[in-house]
């Protein structure tokens, strides 16, 4: 049968237009509504551009901190069996199914002076409540999921022989991940990494609960939202997407696979 | 050399069981066994890739049981040549350079020969991923042989090419274990590789090896029935031998001379003769039987034949069968010369 003829295709392609418009029609409305003055304006409040930084720089942070610490579990769990694998790997994904207000309590409910490692914390001067540190903390804990499953992914598509057959040539374990394993899964640490900024530049319920001050872009939306209403809090959000449109293409742009493009 | 002392390794569902293997100085050796049998699963714990819970390995004199892979001065090529596909050809064979003092000349001249030796100098800025598998091949060769290790490990590396491809690197690897003189241990499941290339074998079944010898020893006088079956005698079968005559079935061949607690027979399938029996009658020293199947594999065909009660398998050439008029159910005489008979 012709794929034209195939119902199945015109199903496949009905249900793809009605998901694409349903993703894209609020954003586009949302992207049109306001005037060129009021985007302008908006770019000139000196609160929006520094939530708008504030989010960007604290999700960057929580990537980065995804990829330091997340990379070596990502591999452990992709290379390795062994007892309580599948408990490790759901404890992960935890962040991505748990309320994310519950999130932000029960970060807060560790970061306080009746629990020991808030008042280590403390001690060495870490701030949880109301602080960057706090806000990294939560973008961190919301994004981790998305590094980790992304780069294991990565490190499961790379043959292990390829690291026994360099471990035979004289590498070490190390010099084994820095020349065969990286240059083979970069792209998919990247593409993590995308993923978990991405969750954490759109985070909101836990962020709240941590830290209301200093203000995120989201929360800043909600701010403007909630007392100015519709008008004043879409520019805001669309200088949010746009700046995130073009962090997050260029940053696949680079991680694209020539080969595969060509 | 290649010393296995019980080595024993334990993975989810397999297990090898106290494997001893003793492999010479400069020999060529192959493990054969069926998939599953752990064949690559002795490479890679000779490599130190795997575990092991028990037991030893002495490579070239030095105890590297505990040792780390890089230390162990063990080349492995793969049967999928497991080439790094983000360098070129050059790339790839020079990667373990720097860690053998691959900066000095003695390095750098071996490397240049075995390019050359090996026909790759075209071939140095190409993307390994556009190579076709007899040059993969080569170029994995080339990396293991870059870093002069004291043992050379193959799993099943002519498996994956063409018939023509194979026959070359074939020849390639006869030449190069001649010229180097390196201690050689090849996984295969081709009894061709093992013909050509080995001057012993070991087989393994199961976690555990059956038998060891030279290729004439094992392919000739297998110590098992597993082994009997393995190296295609096909006709494998319960027998009894009391005061010189063999009963397999209700069958009695007369064998002078033996007796003892023999419990299998072994028969090649081209060592079983038929010949045409219509009528049913059969010469002083034949058995009476019925072709029960036959399958034509091209030039030859395979017959099962059904005597008393017991089943031989035997092959024929496909013209000989047409010319005697044979055919399912065709009544047959059915001869076994005692000499081919192989008592296990």
């Amino acid at each position: 049968m012709q794929p034209g003829r195939d119902p199945l295709v015109w199903l496949a392609v009905a249900s793809s237009t009605v998901i694409v418009a349903f993703i894209l029609v609020p954003l586009v409305e949302m992207m049109t509504q306001p005037t060129m003055a009021s985007l302008k304006e908006t770019l000139m409040d000196r609160d929006v551009i520094r939530s708008i930084r504030l989010s960007m720089v604290t999700s960057g942070a929580a990537a980065l901190i995804a990829l330091v610490f997340g990379t070596p579990l990502a591999y452990l769990l992709a290379r390795h069996r062994f007892p309580g694998k599948k408990i490790l790997e759901s404890i992960i994904d935890l962040p991505i199914m748990i309320p994310h207000p519950v999130v932000g309590i029960a970060l807060l409910s560790i970061a306080g002076r009746n629990h020991p490692l808030g008042r280590l914390m403390q001690a060495l001067g870490l701030e949880i409540m109301g602080t960057v540190t706090g806000l990294i903390a939560v973008l961190t804990f919301v994004g981790l999921p998305f590094y980790i499953n992304t780069a294991k992914a990565g490190f499961e598509e790379i043959p292990p022989r390829l690291e026994h057959v360099s471990r035979s040539l004289g590498a070490s374990a190390g010099g084994t991940f820095f020349r065969v394993t990286l240059p083979l899964a970069w792209r998919h640490m990247v593409v993590g990494g995308i993923m978990c900024m991405a969750r954490a530049v759109s985070e909101f319920g836990a962020v709240i609960i941590v830290a209301y001050h200093p203000m995120v872009a989201p929360v800043m939306i909600y701010e403007r939202f909630t007392a100015y209403g519709l008008k004043y809090s879409q520019p805001v959000a669309v200088w949010l997407i746009l700046v995130c449109l073009v962090l997050f293409l260029l940053m696949r742009m680079i991680s694209l696979d020539r080969k595969a493009t060509a | 050399m290649i010393h296995l002392h019980r080595l024993s390794v334990r993975l989810p569902g397999f297990s090898l069981k106290s494997v001893d293997l003793s492999i010479e100085q400069g020999e060529f050796f192959c493990l054969l066994g069926p998939t599953g049998a752990g064949k690559t699963l002795i490479l890679e714990s000779v490599a130190g890739i795997v575990s092991i819970v028990d037991g030893r390995i002495i490579v070239s004199g030095r105890d590297v049981t505990g040792l780390p892979p890089e230390w162990r001065g063990v080349g492995i090529v793969y049967q999928d040549c497991a080439l790094f596909p983000h360098l070129n050809v050059e790339k790839n064979i020079h990667y373990g350079l720097r860690y053998h003092n691959g900066s000095n000349r003695e390095g750098r001249t071996r490397c240049r020969d075995l390019i050359d030796r090996l026909g790759l100098a075209s071939l140095l800025n190409r993307s390994v991923m556009t190579l076709s598998g007899g040059e993969k091949q080569r170029v994995a060769l080339a990396r293991a042989l870059a870093t002069a290790p004291t043992v050379l490990l193959l799993d099943e590396p002519l498996a994956s090419l063409d018939p023509c491809f194979r026959e070359d690197i074939r020849d390639l690897f006869r030449s190069l274990h001649r010229e180097t003189g390196l201690t050689v241990l090849m996984v295969t499941h081709d009894f061709t590789d093992a013909h050509s290339l080995a001057q012993r074998v070991a087989i393994l079944n199961d976690g555990h090896i059956e038998q060891t010898g030279t290729v004439d020893e094992v392919f000739r006088r297998p110590s098992t029935a597993f082994v009997a079956d393995f190296v295609g005698m096909k006709n494998v079968l319960p027998v009894r031998v009391k005061n010189g005559t063999l009963s397999i079935g209700a069958l009695a061949l007369a064998m002078p001379g033996e007796n003892g607690t023999h419990r299998f027979a072994a028969i090649r399938p081209e060592h079983i003769y038929l010949h045409h029996a219509p009528s049913g009658v059969v010469s002083g020293d034949g058995f009476a039987g019925r072709i029960t199947a036959i399958s034509n594999q091209g030039l030859l065909a395979e017959l099962a034949v059904e005597a008393s009660g017991v089943t031989f398998k035997t092959v024929m050439l496909a013209s000989s069968l047409m010319e005697m008029g044979l055919r399912q159910g065709a009544a047959v005489d059915l001869h076994i010369d005692p000499a081919d008979v192989h008592l296990i």
